[in-house]
């Protein structure tokens, strides 16, 4: 816990300047507001009895009473602004931060948590530290210097009692910290359910089409019922927890007040010769002193909840923070452009240890040349895909492009040398010219209209309210096809040396793709083309087939020698034209 | 708004009682500073060590009293805000899961998860604060008044001044904050939405290595999104500093007129020390109204945020029937059936008329765009027709109880969406009780036996989200599996088998055919083949329907038909 607050601070280190001066404001604005009592007293001075009012010293003590009020006041307000900069700028570069490095993690950590969780990381956690850095450094500086003034005051006036009230202190921070530690793990509880059940319902209500489609509303309520208990459980415990904290440092206070009172009294009496000489009025004083000494610890164990709220969402960004991402390959070749040769050499990989999936991978493809992979499901071929761009590094032997091992290569260069489009589209939500041009952001509107008409796309994006400025977002009307549409529509419009196309097409009429044949056909013209499809009228034309099963090749030549071989695949092209 | 205050009467009690408790506290931290003065006045005087210790015990048990009263208060807070977070975010998931597909169209999903999650977060250490502080510090105020009005009304009329000073900055600055707040709430689901399609476009963002331009976009939103709790922050930031200025400027004044009215004899010097205290006191009272006030503000905007959606009410009326009518032969009939999505400005689908009747088999083939899926989302009444009537099962679908309705369809939607839990979990989605063996059953139709009795845990694997662990068409097979585990009435298969190689898709009508026999289909396709043997083909092309009928006649008198049969049979 300590380490996590260090960091936090740390990462404060960027406003130092508004830190420096929020201090400074808090400082000296704080110390002003301590003299107010002070000046209210000698204005009441000045006015004993009738006619025996200084109306001049009055005016004057007025006068410089209101200069102060204004000054300090002054001073808060921009303490207060100092410290918003501070918080609300450190909480965006945290955020800034975490979700750059979510751009680096490893694909297989984004494919291994749930979605929901990683937006609540990004989202909410971070939302309650905003509010925790607000609070708790306000609470702080105006608590500090209030303390450090008072105890200031208070050795002026008697030595024993001030030592009495600074060696009580200790017992009022021990109580808050034995609590703060007690409720740490509970509100760890809750911060943790708090992602789970924003995981639950990123999965239901983003499906929520399937959970209708299945009836499944009643049982989705169910397991959201059982989350949220828990989650209503653990916050109330963990609220309940950290809320005692604030009372019972009050009772640790009433208890240093009442200590004050009876020595005070005692020592006036006479009865403790040690307390030294003690007028009425100096005990008086004594006894504002000690409240004003003693609240600002109150006023701390009273935002301890939404600190340790906020150190708990901080440990869950952090985590993130932590986690390894993919190595640094910085230091790696950068390859502007390429043959296109790629030869994959006695690879090996495996998504979980016990289960090995591709085992002593080998091909190879010469520059231009057009590979296709065919297969039953599940038998490998997304994830050479995977291997060939890096999203997952090989476990064993290599893969070399242009007879460079891609490890070599920084990941970038080597994923910007392949055009690639998956079987699952991904649409972002922003205009249909936005879209196509994900790939070029700087292609003029001519070159988007024309990739679209390549793909046959223009047509129905003709049709739609606003043309190529139409926001769209996954979930908008388009059908699946049409986004598939979109995302050839933005290979079209790069110009990488390969390509690879994952059922590029596979939510695509015939008959379209049938037009967008000869689109495809350009395309792949002297690159290299990687290229999974179940239609294997598409494959046809393909150098090389390499036909796989459970990880391994099983058959590999041209559509001509493959059906001669009568196989694996001359069984699959034949089952296409009959029918069950 | 008053929509939320509901959820709030189940703790009435402890609304009463915490505030209740927490005054108790605040009357015995008053009475302190009395029996100090008692030691002060009698001990010290007299020179009585005993009512020196006596009345210090006191103080200690009155600290006791007060902090049992506090805890208690405390508690009653944390039950009443928590229970009411926990049943509030409940109300909330359960609306939108109510909610038809025109209104999550509209509302987007992230927004919705941002409100279940934070806004009722936000709502709920609302009322906990309230409960906490709500009371105290009118209390003191309203005490500090009468003993202020009690020593010198007159001078009593500079605080009557004041009072409605601070109370319009409190308002202005509540007014003010709450159209900021949400616009913040709005901004932080902007930043949700793009973390979420950012994790969903991973593998494409990298492919055209455009994280840094991603992170850059983001580093922007974040910055916006700042600048504008800046703008917010600016604003509050006022309160309490302007609280302590016209506060202390009243006591400036109170001690110039306290003053003269000292020299007129009206007033002791040891009466305006007293006003002076109770000035001060008012003053700590309102700056802890104030900063409750903030604290409130956002609550405020949030709940807001919460009870929109609460108040949005579904656009779809639900029918009432539920049992399904035995003698219903026409399983499904269109009747000249047209629709066009909401803000769309072309029909999505156009004067749509077939019949098809139980156990037939419905083909529908087309274009991309053409209308197929919004057809099959008619069905299951996602959407309701403009004009028409789509009936079902003998009833028109408006009729129909909507879940009752959907029980007795089996839908494979197009995209293969998998949840958390185990392969067994997910297909016992559409049938709670279905046994192991009707689950197994209905693997080996989706032809996913072999690959699940493949894995080491069998049905007992457990899937990460969205399936992530499995291939395209592994995932496509179990929501086969899924569907047809629910034994339907009614099978709708959306291109659900796209993914699927020939042989497995040709396997896996087979046994569709062979153990559904008396299952009514609906099977969109783009293979032809898929749907040679259909009782009835549908041909669409932008939203018309341009050919209706067998295989055979649609050959001979369909152009469109015979062009999309010839491009796959070349």
């Amino acid at each position: 816990m300590k380490n996590t607050i260090f960091r936090i601070l740390h990462y404060t280190r960027r406003y130092r300047r508004d830190l420096v001066l929020s201090i400074l404001c808090t400082l000296t604005g704080v110390s002003l507001s301590l003299v107010v009592p002070i000046l209210i007293g000698m204005a009441v001075d000045y006015a004993v009895s009738p006619g025996k009012v200084d109306f001049a010293g009055l005016g004057h003590t007025a006068l410089l009473l209101a200069v102060t009020v204004l000054v300090s006041g002054v001073l808060q307000w921009l303490a207060g602004l100092f410290i918003n900069r501070l918080a609300f700028g450190t909480v965006r570069e945290l955020r800034t931060e975490l979700t750059e490095k979510l751009g680096r993690m490893p694909i297989s950590y984004i494919d291994g948590n749930a979605r929901g969780d990683i937006i609540a990381r990004v989202v909410s956690d971070i939302e309650i530290l905003s509010d925790g850095l607000l609070q708790g450094f306000a609470q702080l500086f105006t608590g500090v210097v209030t303390i450090l003034g008072t105890l200031l005051l208070m050795l002026t006036r008697n030595l024993i009692i001030t030592a009495i009230v600074v060696l009580m202190t200790p017992l009022s921070l021990l109580v808050a910290a034995k609590i703060s530690a007690m409720s740490h793990t509970t509100f760890q509880r809750q911060s943790a359910l708090r992602g789970d059940i924003g995981a639950l319902t990123e999965e239901l209500v983003g499906n929520l089409r399937v959970v209708k489609a299945f009836t499944y509303e009643d049982r989705a309520e169910e397991r959201f019922t059982a989350v949220n208990a828990d989650l209503g459980e653990a916050g109330r415990r963990a609220t309940f927890c950290a809320s005692i904290s604030n009372p019972t440092t009050r009772f640790v206070n009433n208890l240093i007040y009442a200590a004050v009172g009876t020595v005070g009294a005692l020592g006036a009496i006479g009865v403790l010769p040690w307390v030294g000489v003690m007028s009425v009025g100096t005990l008086t004083s004594f006894l504002s002193y000690a409240n004003q000494y003693t609240k600002p610890f109150n006023e701390i164990s009273g935002v301890v909840a939404e600190l340790q709220n906020a150190v708990s969402c901080a440990q869950r960004v952090f985590e993130v923070l932590d986690a390894p991402a993919e190595p640094d390959d910085s230091g790696c070749t950068v390859m502007q452009t390429c043959e296109g040769s790629i030869e994959v050499r006695d690879v090996s990989f495996s998504y979980t240890p016990e289960k090995p999936l591709i085992r002593h991978f080998s091909m190879k493809a010469q520059p231009g040349q057009r590979i296709a992979i065919v297969g039953p499901t599940g038998c490998g071929k997304s994830t050479i895909i995977n291997l060939l761009l890096r999203f997952y590094e090989v476990q064993q032997g290599e893969i070399l492009l242009d007879g460079i091992s891609t490890q070599e290569l920084t990941r970038d260069s080597l994923r910007s040398l392949f055009g690639m489009v998956l079987q699952e589209t991904w649409i972002f939500t922003g205009t249909v010219a936005e879209n196509i041009a994900y790939g070029k952001p700087d292609a003029t509107p001519e070159e988007i209209e024309q990739a679209a008409r390549a793909v046959h796309a223009h047509g129905f994006i003709k049709r739609l309210p606003e043309g190529y400025q139409t926001v769209i977002s996954d979930s908008s009307g388009l059908s699946q096809g049409q986004k598939q549409l979109l995302c050839i529509a933005r290979i079209m419009l790069t110009d990488p040396p390969m390509l690879i196309l994952d059922e590029a097409t596979s939510s695509i009429d015939l008959r379209t793709e049938h037009r967008i044949q000869r689109a495809f056909e350009k395309l792949m013209r002297g690159r290299t083309s990687f290229i999974i499809a179940h239609r294997l009228s598409t494959i046809r034309s393909a150098d090389l087939i390499l036909v796989m099963r459970d990880g391994n090749i099983i058959e590999q030549g041209t559509h001509d020698t493959l059906m001669a071989q009568n196989g694996s695949y001359a069984q699959l092209y034949q089952s296409q034209f009959h029918t069950a | 708004m008053q929509k939320l205050l509901r959820f709030l009467r189940p703790y009435r009690l402890e609304l009463v009682l915490g505030p209740l408790f927490k005054l108790l506290e605040a009357i015995f931290e008053l009475i302190v500073p009395v029996v100090m003065a008692r030691i002060i006045d009698n001990g010290i005087a007299g020179k009585d060590t005993g009512y020196v210790l006596r009345m210090s015990g006191l103080i200690v048990l009155l600290g006791v009293c007060g902090l049992g009263f506090s805890l208690t208060c405390q508690y009653l807070a944390a039950r009443c805000a928590f229970g009411y977070g926990t049943e509030l975010r409940l109300t909330l998931f359960r609306h939108i899961n109510t909610l038809s597909c025109t209104e999550l169209d509209k509302l987007g999903t992230s927004t919705l998860v941002n409100r279940i999650t934070n806004d009722v977060t936000a709502s709920q250490s609302g009322v906990n604060m309230f409960i906490r502080l709500a009371s105290r510090a009118p209390f003191l105020i309203a005490g500090a008044i009468v003993i202020v009005m009690l020593i010198d009304w007159q001078l009593s009329l500079i605080f009557l001044l004041i009072a409605p000073i601070v109370a319009f900055l409190l308002w202005y600055v509540m007014r003010r904050t709450i159209p900021l707040y949400s616009k913040n709430q709005r901004k932080l689901d902007g930043i949700a939405r793009h973390t979420g399609e950012s994790l969903d476009g991973m593998r494409v963002i990298r492919a055209f290595a455009r994280q840094k331009q991603e992170a850059a976009d983001f580093a922007a939103e974040c910055a916006d999104l700042e600048q504008s709790m800046l703008v917010a922050g600016r604003i509050s930031a006022i309160l309490n500093p302007m609280t302590f200025m016209i506060m202390n400027l009243g006591i400036v004044a109170v001690l110039w007129f306290g003053g003269m009215h000292i020299d007129t004899g009206r007033l002791t010097q040891g009466e305006l020390t007293a006003f002076a205290n109770c000035m001060t006191q008012i003053l700590l009272a309102m700056v802890a109204l104030a900063n409750l006030i903030q604290i409130l503000t956002k609550a405020q905007a949030s709940s807001l945020r919460v009870a929109q959606v609460l108040e949005t009410p579904s656009t779809m009326q639900d029918g009432t029937e539920t049992s399904l009518p035995p003698e219903a032969e026409e399983v499904l009939s269109f009747a000249h059936v047209s629709f066009a999505y909401e803000g769309a400005g072309d029909a999505a689908l156009e004067d749509i008329d077939f019949t098809l009747k139980r156990g037939q088999t419905l083909g529908i083939i087309g274009g991309t765009g053409s209308g197929k899926s919004t057809l099959a989302a008619l069905i299951t009444r996602d959407y309701d027709a403009v004009s028409g009537e789509v009936r079902c099962f003998g009833r028109n679908v408006r009729n129909w109880q909507q879940q009752a309705l959907r029980s007795h369809i089996g839908v494979v939607p197009q995209k293969a969406v998998l949840f958390t839990g185990t392969i067994a979990d997910n297909l016992r989605w559409g049938c709670a009780d279905a046994t192991d063996e009707a689950l197994h059953h209905a693997l080996e139709i989706a032809q996913a036996a072999d690959f699940v009795d493949a894995l080491p845990r069998g049905m007992q694997t457990h899937l990460v989200q969205g399936g992530r662990n499995l291939s395209g068409g592994q995932k496509q097979r179990l929501t086969i599996a899924r569907a047809l585990a629910r034994r339907p009435e009614l099978l709708i298969l959306d291109d659900s088998m796209s993914a699927l190689d020939y042989a497995t898709d040709a396997a896996l009508r087979g046994a569709l055919a062979k153990e559904c026999a008396g299952m009514t289909t609906v099977v969109i396709s783009q293979r032809a083949t898929s749907l040679l043997h259909a009782d009835l083909i549908l041909v669409l092309e932008d939203g018309r329907c341009v050919g209706q009928g067998t295989h055979e006649t649609l050959l001979r008198d369909c152009e469109v038909y015979r062009e999309i049969y010839g491009s796959q049979m070349q």
